[in-house]
C-alpha cells in the first residue's frame, strides 16, 4: 500500500483463520510453496537458513534468510539480501532488507500486513547512522493490492 | 518471488539505493526534484552542512547516476538525472509486482481449502 524509497508494504485480507495463515508463513515448506523457495529445514528464531529458488526464471539460485522474529500467529520476520548473490560479493557487507509478516484478526478471516524495508540501507558499518527514517523520498504510485484473484 | 535476483540490470539498482541511504543525500535528491537546477552555494544556503560536504555528497550522487552537473561560468550547476531515479523506481516496481504475485499464490494456498 505504502511504498516509498525505503519500503514496500502490502495489506491483504484473507478468508482463512489466523492459525491457517500462520502455518502458511512460518512453516518453511508451506512458505516455500507460494514464495517459490525450497528451504533446507524449519525456521528457527535467531538462525539463518538457506534455500533455493524454484522460480522458473532462476531455478536453483541460492538465498539465505536469517529469522529475526517468530511470535506464533502474530509476527514473523526475516532478513535477506534483495540485490544479488554473486559469488564475488561479500554477503555480510551487502545491503539486506527486512521482511515482516504481521497477522491480525479481521472478521472471520485474517488481515496480513507484509512489509519489506531497508532498500536505502548502506553496508553494515554505516547502517546505524543511515537507518534513520527520512521524510520525503519519492513516492511511487500506490497500487491496489487487495485484488482478489479468486473473485 | 526471488526472480528479482536474476536480471543484471537489477544489480545496478544497489548503488542507487546506497547513495540515497544517507539522510543528507536523500534530502538533496528530494530538494533537486522540486527546485530544478541549482548551484552549490544555493544548495548549501540555510543548511548546516558545509559547501565541501554538499559537494562530496553531490559527487556520490553523481557517481550513482542520480544527479549531474554542468559548468556555468565559475559555478557548477547541479540537477537531477531522471534516468537514475527511473532505474530505482523500476526496481521497486518489479519487487512490488513480485509481492503481488506471491500474495496471489498465498491466497490460493490458504483460501482454497
Amino acid at each position: 500500500m505504502n511504498t516509498s524509497s525505503d519500503q514496500i508494504q502490502k495489506v491483504v485480507s484473507l478468508r482463512a483463520s489466523r492459525a491457517r495463515v500462520w502455518r502458511a508463513i512460518a512453516d518453511s515448506s508451506e512458505l516455500g510453496k507460494w514464495f517459490q523457495v525450497e528451504f533446507e529445514g524449519p525456521f528457527r528464531l535467531g538462525e539463518s537458513i538457506k534455500g533455493r529458488s524454484t522460480h522458473e526464471d532462476c531455478k536453483a539460485a541460492e538465498i539465505e534468510a536469517s529469522i529475526e522474529e517468530l511470535e506464533p500467529e502474530l509476527l514473523f520476520s526475516f532478513r535477506w539480501h534483495p540485490y544479488e548473490i554473486d559469488s564475488g560479493i561479500d554477503r555480510s557487507q551487502a545491503p539486506s532488507t527486512l521482511v515482516e509478516f504481521r497477522l491480525e484478526d479481521e472478521g472471520e478471516g485474517t488481515r496480513l500486513t507484509i512489509t519489506e524495508s531497508g532498500f536505502d540501507a548502506l553496508p553494515k558499518d554505516r547502517r546505524d547512522e543511515s537507518f534513520q527514517r527520512n521524510e520525503g523520498g519519492w513516492k511511487q504510485q500506490v497500487k491496489n493490492v487487495t485484488k482478489h484473484v479468486d473473485g | 518471488m526471488v526472480s528479482r535476483f536474476t536480471a543484471a540490470s537489477i544489480r545496478s539498482a544497489a548503488p542507487l539505493f546506497s547513495a540515497m541511504g544517507d539522510p543528507t543525500r536523500l534530502s538533496l535528491v528530494v530538494h533537486l526534484t522540486t527546485s530544478g537546477p541549482e548551484s552549490i552555494s544555493s544548495l548549501s544556503e540555510g543548511s548546516n552542512v558545509s559547501r565541501q560536504a554538499i559537494t562530496k555528497h553531490l559527487r556520490i550522487l553523481g557517481d550513482a547516476g542520480l544527479v549531474r552537473s554542468s559548468r556555468h561560468g565559475r559555478e557548477h550547476i547541479w540537477q537531477l538525472d531522471p534516468s537514475g531515479l527511473a532505474t530505482a523506481r523500476r526496481y521497486l516496481d518489479r519487487i512490488d509486482a513480485q509481492w503481488d504475485a506471491a500474495i496471489s499464490r498465498l491466497r490460493g494456498h490458504v483460501e482454497d481449502e
